[in-house]
């Protein structure tokens, strides 16, 4: 069965506090040269597609894994 | 008037809002999230709590349960609908009501009084208050920090559907006012045929002088007096009879 990785993050623009907070604390770790560090979703399954693939992860990402109005998502069949 | 209030796995204000419809002198009962049957009822409440669990997001499982799409094709044809904290989440993520929401600014759960301006009374639910009333009521919530792109802002702006707005005691809407970092102090919003109306505070938990502060009685107040307002014919007259009237 296909193994789908889903990644799911805040689109860009809008506040990530968690981001924000890892960033800081790898800058007080000596980071430096750290930045935008963003905090998302990482989201795995197996699929077996009913006829399209990539059409049916797109649309449970849009009904269900993601909030369009807030997030962007990308996925990718690493086992076909 | 009869009011229904759902219950969905996790709910945990359907107790306190029943309660407080009672001591408002009116009829409440609970709806279970698998039911579809809604006739009969002049205003559907979703309440507050941590419907399945919150995960993934606030709302947004508890907006595939079968009552949803009862509670969409009754907003649809008018019928009154109130989401409260998690309730209004539930709306955000089922589309009932624009926008999202995120996160608290500082990443804490927020459960303290806050101060709310009331912004507009052209609604079912502020209909008995004032512009810039100040409303003390309590919020309970870790993500309040209301979203929306900028279209949808201006377009809610144009339309009047910004109803509570985080304040000072005085009043004032300050950013620093916000506790959660809500978008321009949003608490509460309609839609724009205004029987759909979600806010982040919880006006059932100070409905009795025992609780502190009254304040939250003006919501129900004002929902029970659009219901005589109104009679049968739902919210789709709102605008114009508020108007005309």
């Amino acid at each position: 069965m296909p193994k789908v990785n889903v990644y799911v993050t805040f689109k860009h623009g809008i506040l990530d506090p968690q981001g924000q907070i890892a960033e800081k604390a790898l800058r007080q770790l000596g980071y430096d040269n750290v930045e935008e560090v963003r905090i998302g979703k990482f989201i795995e399954m197996n699929v077996d597609p009913r006829s399209d693939l990539d059409a049916e992860v797109d649309e449970m990402c849009r009904k269900l894994l993601a909030n369009p109005i807030i997030e962007d998502f990308r996925y990718e069949v690493v086992e076909a | 008037m009869k009011f229904g209030v759902v219950i969905f796995p996790g709910s945990n204000c359907d107790a306190d809002t029943h309660h407080a419809i009672e001591v408002l002198g009116q009829d409440a009962t609970y709806i279970w999230h698998q039911d579809t049957d809604l006739s009969g009822f002049d205003c559907i409440v979703l309440p507050g709590g941590f419907s399945y669990g919150d995960y993934l997001r606030c709302g947004a499982v508890a907006r595939f349960s079968p009552v949803m799409g009862a509670i969409a094709d009754f907003a649809g044809s008018g019928g009154l609908v109130i989401g409260i904290c998690n309730g209004f989440q539930i709306l955000l993520e089922a589309g009932l009501l624009p926008g999202a929401m995120l996160a608290n600014k500082k990443l804490k759960f927020l459960c303290k009084f806050v101060d709310l301006r009331v912004e507009t009374t052209d609604t079912p639910f502020t209909n008995k208050a004032d512009v810039g009333d100040v409303l003390h009521i309590p919020i309970a919530h870790f993500e309040g920090n209301y979203f929306a792109d900028e279209a949808t802002l201006a377009r809610m702006k144009e339309n009047d559907q910004i109803v509570l707005r985080y304040c000072t005691p005085q009043g004032d809407v300050l950013p620093e006012a916000a506790p959660n970092g809500a978008l321009d102090n949003i608490a509460g919003i309609c839609n724009e045929g205004r029987n759909v109306f979600g806010m982040m505070p919880h006006p059932e938990r100070c409905c009795e002088d025992v609780l502190t502060s009254t304040d939250g009685r003006v919501i129900f107040e004002s929902i029970i007096n659009a219901k005589d307002y109104l009679g049968d014919r739902r919210c789709s007259g709102w605008r114009l009879a508020h108007r005309s009237g």
